[in-house]
C-alpha cells in the first residue's frame, strides 16, 4: 500500500510536469490548429533562461531559505518566462505567421525545423558565444557554462534535496513545487480564460476566427497571447524540471515535449482542463505500470508501452480525448 | 511592406545559419606539397558533442598529442601523420557516416575509436571492408572481439583491436568487490544499450555465483530524466547497493534521485560512470565505479603522458579514456613504423598495418599494451574507485583471475 501511494506521488508529480507543458500544445492547437512541435524546446529554453538568470546574478549559492524562496526562485522563474515568451513570440512571428494561410503540413514542418534550430541555438549559445565577434571567433566567455552536455541546475535552498516523509511515503520538495505550480497555473488559466478580455477573445477566436475578427478582435494579438501563455507555463515546467532533476540539457525538450503532446491528446487537444488531466493520468499510468503490472511485461522497461496502450485505448473509445469536446472540423 | 520584412528576416536567419554551418566545417589540410613527405592520417571516431563529449574530447586530444609527439620525433621517416577527428555523437548512425567518410579518404590508415560499444558494432564493419585498422580505447563489450557466442569465441573482424579490458572482466570484478565488502543483496539497473546490458549481465552472473542475491532487475530509458518510479520499486526490494550499467549522464542524476527518494545505498557502475561529470551531475559520496587499468596518476608510465597532456594546453581534461586513446594511437603508430617503411602510399599499407599491429608490444600510459589472438588487450588490471570528498579516489587495484 505504501508503494502504491509512493508511486501515486511519483506519478502525479511527473504528470504535473507533463501537464504544464501540455497546456501550451493545447492552447495553440485550440486557436490555430497547429501542433507546435517546437513547444518542447520552449520548455527547455525556460529552464536555460532561469539558469542564465542565476548565472547573471553571480551564481548565488547557500542563500537562506527565505531569501532563496522569495527572491532567487521568483527571479529565476521570471527570467525563464521572459526567455521562453520572447522565443515563443518570435517563433510565431517568423516561423508560423508567414505560413498561416498555407496547407496544414507546412507549419508542422516549420515547427520541426524550429525545434532543431532552437536546440542548436542553445547548444552554441552556451558552448561558445557566437554573438560576440572576434578574430578568434567564436569566443568562449570565461565562466559562461558549456551546454554541450548536461548542465547542473542551481539548487534553491528550501526546495532542492528537501523531503517530507509521511508514514513511509517520501515526497520531495521539488515535486511539491511542481504540483503547487500546476494548481496555481490552473486557477490562473481558468481566471484568464473566463474572466479577462484577452481570454474571452481567445475562446471566441478558437470557436470561429472569422466571426471573431468581424467582432473587432485582433486575431494576431490573440494568437501571440496564446503562444505567450503556453510559453510561460512551459518555463515554469522548465524550472520545476531543473529543481527536480538537478540537471538541464539542450535536448531535454524533445522527449518531454513528446510526452506532453501525448498528454494533450489524451486529455482532448484544444481543451485546457483536458491537458491538465491528461498530463496527470499519463504520469500516474507510467509510474503505476512500473510496479503493478505483474510478470515480465511489468518492469520499468515497459512503462512507456503501457502509457501508450492507455493512449490508444482512450483514442479508440473516445477519439476526442478524455475531456475533449466533439471536434468540429472547420471549413 | 510586411512581406518584405519577412523576406529580410528569412534571409537574415538563413545567413546566420549558413555562417554557423560554415564555422563547423573543417578545412582539409592539403596533402603533398611538402618536400617528399607523405601524409598518413589517423582517424578518431568519438562523441565530440552530446552527453558523452567529455570522454570523447579527452580521447581526441590524447590522440592529437600522440600524433604531435610522433611527428616531432620523426617516428616514421618520410611520413607526416595527421589527425582526422569525426564526431559520432554516441549514436551508431552518425558513427557509421563518420566511418564511411574516413574509409573513403585514401590517406587514412588507422582509426582510434569508438567510445561506445554500440557505435563500434556499426563502425567496425565499415572500416573492416576498407582494411583499416581500428583500435578502441574504450569498447568493453566482449562480443566485439569474440563474437556473439562467448562460449565458442570466434573473432568477427580481423582489423579490430582494443587497449581496454571488457565487461566480461569488469562486471565480475565489481561483483567480487561488493561481495568482499559484505554486500549480499543488490539491485541492478541498466539503460538497455549494449554496454549497460552487457555489464549488468556479466555482473549479475558473477554476483550470483559468488553467493549474492539480485533482488531487483530494472531498466531505464536513456532519454528519461525521471527515475522516481524505478527507484521506488527498487527501494521496496531493499537492496544494499545498486549496480548500474550505463553512463554518467544518467547515472549521476539516478544517484541523486536515489538519495533524494531515501534509497541511501551506494550506486556502483562501470567505467562509463567513471568521470568527473558523474559527480557534477549528482553522484554522491560512497558511489563506486570500476575502471580498466591502474589509476593513471599512479603509474610511472602514465606520469609522462599526464605531464605532456598538461603541457599541450588542451581546453578539456583527458577524462577516463585519454590515456587509453593515447595508447591506442601509439599502438597504431608503432605498427606504422613497420608497415609504412617501404609503402608507396597510405592506402596500400592498410592491410600490412593490420598484420603489424598484432605484434605490437610496449609500455604505454596505462601499462603494458599488446593484443591477444582476438584483438583484446593482454592486460586485465582493473581498479575500483569511490567518490570521496567530491572526487573519484582509487579504492582497490587488482587483476581478475
Amino acid at each position: 500500500m505504501e508503494l502504491f501511494f509512493q508511486q501515486l506521488i511519483n506519478g502525479l508529480s511527473l504528470g504535473a510536469l507533463y501537464a504544464l507543458i501540455a497546456v501550451g500544445y493545447t492552447v495553440v492547437y485550440g486557436i490555430v490548429q497547429l501542433i507546435n512541435f517546437a513547444h518542447g524546446e520552449i520548455f527547455m529554453i525556460g529552464a536555460f533562461g532561469a539558469f542564465a538568470t542565476w548565472t547573471v546574478m553571480g551564481r548565488p549559492a547557500d542563500w537562506p531559505a527565505t531569501t532563496a524562496l522569495l527572491v532567487l526562485l521568483p527571479l529565476m522563474m521570471i527570467g525563464g518566462m521572459v526567455a521562453a515568451i520572447a522565443v515563443a513570440v518570435a517563433t510565431e512571428r517568423f516561423a508560423y505567421r508567414p505560413l498561416r494561410g498555407a496547407p496544414r503540413l507546412a507549419p508542422l514542418i516549420s515547427a520541426i525545423g524550429v525545434s532543431v534550430f532552437l536546440q542548436e541555438l542553445i547548444r552554441l549559445f552556451f558552448g561558445t558565444n557566437p554573438f560576440i565577434p572576434s578574430s578568434s571567433w567564436p569566443v568562449r566567455i570565461p565562466g559562461w557554462p558549456d551546454a554541450k552536455s548536461a548542465v547542473p541546475f542551481p539548487s534553491v535552498t528550501g526546495i532542492s534535496g528537501e523531503i517530507i516523509s509521511i508514514g513511509g511515503v517520501t515526497i520531495q520538495m521539488p515535486a511539491v513545487f511542481t504540483l503547487g505550480a500546476l494548481a496555481i497555473c490552473t486557477v490562473f488559466l481558468w481566471y484568464f480564460v473566463n474572466r479577462t478580455k484577452t481570454g474571452r477573445a481567445m475562446v471566441a477566436t478558437s470557436q470561429d476566427p472569422d466571426t471573431a475578427r468581424l467582432m473587432g478582435i485582433n486575431v494576431d494579438r490573440v494568437i501571440v497571447s496564446a503562444f505567450a501563455v503556453g510559453a510561460a507555463l512551459a518555463a515554469i515546467a522548465g524550472v520545476a524540471h531543473g529543481l527536480r532533476y538537478g540537471n538541464i540539457d539542450f535536448r531535454m525538450g524533445f522527449l518531454a515535449g513528446l510526452k506532453a503532446f501525448t498528454a494533450a491528446v489524451l486529455g482532448g487537444i484544444g481543451n485546457i482542463n483536458g491537458a491538465v488531466v491528461g498530463g496527470l493520468v499519463l504520469g500516474v499510468a507510467e509510474a503505476m505500470a512500473t510496479t503493478f503490472i505483474p510478470g515480465q511485461f511489468g518492469s520499468s522497461a515497459w512503462k512507456d508501452v503501457w502509457a501508450f496502450v492507455l493512449l490508444i485505448m482512450v483514442l479508440v473509445f473516445r477519439p476526442q480525448g478524455l475531456l475533449g469536446a466533439k471536434v468540429v472540423d472547420r471549413a | 511592406m510586411n512581406k518584405r520584412t519577412f523576406k529580410l528576416a528569412g534571409v537574415a536567419i538563413l545567413a546566420s545559419t549558413l555562417a554557423l554551418a560554415g564555422c563547423g566545417a573543417r578545412t582539409d589540410a592539403g596533402t603533398g606539397g611538402a618536400t617528399g613527405t607523405k601524409v598518413a592520417k589517423i582517424g578518431v571516431i568519438v562523441p565530440l558533442s552530446g552527453g558523452l563529449s567529455a570522454m570523447g574530447l579527452g580521447i581526441k586530444n590524447s590522440v592529437d598529442l600522440a600524433i604531435k609527439q610522433a611527428n616531432a620525433s620523426n617516428a616514421i621517416p618520410g611520413w607526416k601523420l595527421e589527425l582526422a577527428a569525426e564526431d559520432d555523437a554516441a549514436t551508431p548512425d552518425v558513427g557509421k557516416n563518420a566511418a564511411t567518410k574516413l574509409a573513403s579518404d585514401d590517406a587514412v590508415i588507422g582509426v582510434v575509436g569508438t567510445l561506445n560499444s554500440s557505435v563500434a558494432q556499426v563502425v567496425t564493419p565499415v572500416l573492416s571492408s576498407a582494411n583499416i585498422v581500428q583500435v578502441s580505447p574504450a569498447n568493453t563489450n566482449p562480443s566485439l572481439t569474440k563474437g556473439a557466442d562467448l562460449t565458442n569465441p570466434k573473432r568477427p573482424y580481423a582489423n579490430y583491436f582494443r587497449v581496454c579490458t571488457t565487461d566480461a572482466v569488469q562486471g565480475p570484478f565489481a561483483a567480487q568487490y561488493l561481495l568482499g565488502a559484505g554486500i549480499k543483496k543488490v539491485a541492478t539497473i541498466h539503460d538497455k544499450k549494449s554496454y549497460g546490458q552487457g555489464l549488468v549481465e556479466n555482473f549479475a552472473a558473477a554476483f550470483k555465483a559468488g553467493g549474492g542475491e539480485v533482488v531487483a532487475a530494472e531498466t531505464i530509458n536513456p532519454d528519461d530524466s525521471d527515475f522516481s518510479a524505478v527507484i521506488s520499486k527498487v527501494k521496496a526490494a531493499g537492496p544494499d547497493a545498486v549496480y548500474y550499467g550505463g553512463e554518467y549522464p544518467q547515472a549521476g542524476p539516478l544517484s541523486k534521485q536515489m538519495k533524494a527518494a531515501g534509497l541511501k545505498v551506494a550506486l556502483m557502475g562501470g567505467d562509463g560512470i567513471f568521470d568527473a561529470n558523474f559527480i557534477k551531475l549528482g553522484g554522491t559520496a560512497g558511489d563506486l565505479a570500476t575502471s580498466v587499468g591502474a589509476p593513471v596518476e599512479t603509474l610511472d608510465s602514465a606520469k609522462a603522458f599526464v605531464e605532456a597532456y598538461k603541457a599541450a594546453g588542451f581546453a578539456e581534461g583527458y577524462s577516463a579514456y585519454g590515456a587509453y586513446g593515447y595508447d591506442a594511437a601509439n599502438s597504431i603508430i608503432a605498427a606504422l613504423k613497420t608497415s609504412l617503411a617501404s609503402a608507396a602510399d597510405a592506402k596500400s599499407a592498410r592491410s600490412a598495418t593490420v598484420t603489424a599491429i598484432s605484434a605490437v608490444s610496449f609500455e604505454g600510459a596505462t601499462g603494458k599494451v599488446g593484443f591477444d589472438e582476438f584483438g583484446d588487450a593482454v592486460s586485465r588490471v582493473l581498479t575500483v574507485y569511490k567518490v570521496t570528498d567530491g572526487e573519484w579516489k582509487a579504492e582497490k587495484t587488482g587483476e581478475l583471475k
